[in-house]
């Protein structure tokens, strides 16, 4: 069997890259002797530290982006709090969409990138949790009309995420903390496109936020909701456990007693 | 070659094998306790029923794995109630398979023509009841009847006409005109064009004149979605571009395939997607269609600023916007 001949030089590209992200995924731990040395440096510069070490390997040194991340100058403080903070960057792998997970820094040293980011060029800000004031402004009603107006088409029309192309999908909004949501409606992170404050008041904001809380804590009366996603998981449940009982009571029903 | 066909016995019906309940007097004591069992368990159930429905708190939850926190007393009355139905057919289908007889039996099928008597006797009878009831001699009563019959079955063809009037110019018009404002959908806010971020998009609808009132048709046929990207990124003819402003794009949010909202916005690839049928469309080059079913790019409404930088439609859609239709002129 003859190899392709660029299967050498691939395997050998992908070997690089993995051992290149292990390792700088590896050494962006952190460590408690790293906390106290920098406790002088300024907040900046340890976010710059953090940065050279967990993320420069693909959003360059300067995060100018490369062919493989995008360029993080002018993103603001919100982009890293929301990407870094959810734990969807550092990238686990190369795939298509950082998915969220346990946060791989802790919420200093995420605000020390934040503010290193937020540095190079003017930004969304870190949204402040206290700021939102979702349960106090928040209208639940005019935030279900908002939902199904801007985000309902991605985010399915009860917040539990949905597909797009080429295995990228929205995420479920179940349980997502109002700021981290907050933030993503201003920076638009991966495939969402930007809901600016101009265009989608902070009151407006509010509202959504308080809808999308509203909806997470909607009991299911009915039983088990199989996901509140409609008539695929229903379908799914009835061709194969309501077929298979029907089959199953047929079978008994045909055979002959002994 | 010939025609016989060689005949074959018909070999006629298998041997009757007897179940064990039909000789063993044991066998059969036991499956009519299993019959009264099932039975007993139907009345179980409906007694659960009941208790449930009056005794159990409707406060009262219990958590069950799968399904969550759950109302016992609802759980119960349809556990019950399903049991009570299930277990009467358990048990009649049981009965029926052990000990009602299960001999074969051959049933012939009758004749299908009736006997001469009957038919002759069929005949006599509406003669005699025609004859009765005065239809020949009473002309006005069968003309009148004949009209009145005559005439139920005219109702249904006038309601064909509620297959027209045909639809002349409608599928074709918007309400967008030269100047209209576009304002945020369902805010009604005007937008200045500074308050779109690149990788932004605003759904927008036209503005209502006063008094004016947003009706559902209106609301489906006017939605358009706004998109603003780097202008450096179109690829459009110079007439497209003239079309848009600063970056800003604005698409019918109608899809040409089937009319479902096309808004499912990925600003990284900057593709539009139709939820419906996976429609794909690009929106650098005047959402052509890239993949999917949609036949025509989406219908793209000129727009630019007044003088206090809101944005205003240049002029109604050149086409008509959403599905396919007969008489539409375009392909």
């Amino acid at each position: 069997m003859r190899r392709h001949r660029f299967a050498g030089p691939i395997i050998i590209a992908a070997a690089l890259i993995t051992v290149g992200s292990a390792f700088s995924m590896a050494s962006a731990l952190p460590t408690a002797q790293h906390a106290e040395t920098s406790a002088a440096n300024t907040v900046v510069d340890e976010g710059k530290q953090i940065f050279l070490r967990g993320c420069s390997s693909c959003h360059g040194l300067n995060a100018e982006g490369s062919g493989i991340a995008p360029s993080l100058i002018g993103v603001g403080g919100a982009a890293v709090d929301f990407q870094v903070g959810t734990g969807r960057m550092p990238m686990a792998d190369m795939s298509q969409q950082a998915m969220r997970k346990r946060p791989v820094y802790n919420a200093e040293q995420t605000a020390a990138l934040a503010a290193y980011v937020a540095s190079l060029a003017p930004g969304p800000a870190v949204v402040d949790p206290a700021s939102i004031n979702w349960e106090r402004d928040g209208n639940v009603a005019n935030g279900g009309t908002l939902f199904r107006t801007n985000c309902a088409m991605c985010h399915n029309f009860a917040a539990q995420g949905g597909a797009l192309t080429n295995g990228k999908y929205a995420p479920t909004l179940m349980g997502v903390e109002p700021k981290y949501i907050y933030e993503a409606m201003i920076t638009g992170p991966q495939s969402m496109p930007k809901f600016a404050d101009t265009t989608l008041t902070p009151k407006d904001k509010a509202d959504i936020i308080a809808w999308i809380q509203a909806a997470n804590k909607e009991p299911a009366q009915g039983g088990a909701s199989l996901g509140r996603v409609g008539p695929v998981t229903e379908g799914l449940l009835v061709w194969t456990l309501g077929l298979g009982l029907l089959i199953g009571v047929a079978v008994w029903l045909a055979t002959k007693a002994r | 070659m010939t025609n016989s066909v060689e005949r074959f016995q018909d070999p006629g019906l298998p041997a009757h094998i007897h179940r064990k309940a039909d000789f063993d007097e044991r066998a059969a004591k036991r499956a009519e306790r299993q019959v009264a069992i099932l039975f007993l368990l139907s009345a179980l159930s409906t007694v659960g029923t009941i208790y449930s429905y009056i005794f159990v708190k409707s406060s009262a939850k219990v958590y069950l794995p799968i399904m969550g926190e759950q109302q016992v007393n609802n759980l119960g009355i349809g556990i019950g109630l399903a049991g009570a139905l299930f277990f009467i057919g358990m048990g009649a289908i049981h009965w029926a398979k052990t000990l009602m007889d299960d001999t074969e039996v051959v049933a012939e099928r009758h004749e299908f023509r009736s006997s001469d008597e009957d038919r002759a006797e069929f005949v006599e009878t509406i003669k005699e009841r025609a004859g009765t009831a005065q239809l020949g001699r009473r002309s006005l009563i069968k003309k009148t009847l004949g009209l009145a019959v005559g005439l139920v079955g005219l109702s249904p063809l006038v309601l064909l006409r509620d297959l027209g009037p045909l639809p002349k110019k409608q599928l074709e018009q918007t309400s967008w005109k030269a100047g209209t404002y576009l304002v945020s959908d369902p805010m009604g806010r005007r937008i200045k064009a500074a308050d779109l971020e690149v990788g932004g998009v605003v759904q927008v609808l036209p503005e209502l004149a006063p008094g004016q009132e947003r009706t559902l048709e209106n609301t489906g046929t006017d939605a358009v979605l706004l998109i603003r990207i780097r202008p450096e990124e179109f690829n459009l003819s110079p007439e497209r571009l003239s079309w848009t402003h600063e970056g800003i794009i604005a698409f019918s949010k109608i899809c040409s395939h089937m009319g479902c909202a096309v808004a499912l916005y990925e600003q990284q690839t900057k593709h539009l997607l139709c939820p419906c049928h996976q429609s794909t469309f690009d929106v650098t080059r005047a959402a052509k269609v890239i993949f999917g079913p949609a036949a025509r790019p989406l219908p793209q409404l000129a727009i630019t600023v007044d003088n206090e930088g809101y944005l205003i439609a240049k002029q109604g859609f050149t086409e008509p916007i959403g599905p396919s239709f007969w008489e539409r002129n375009s392909a």
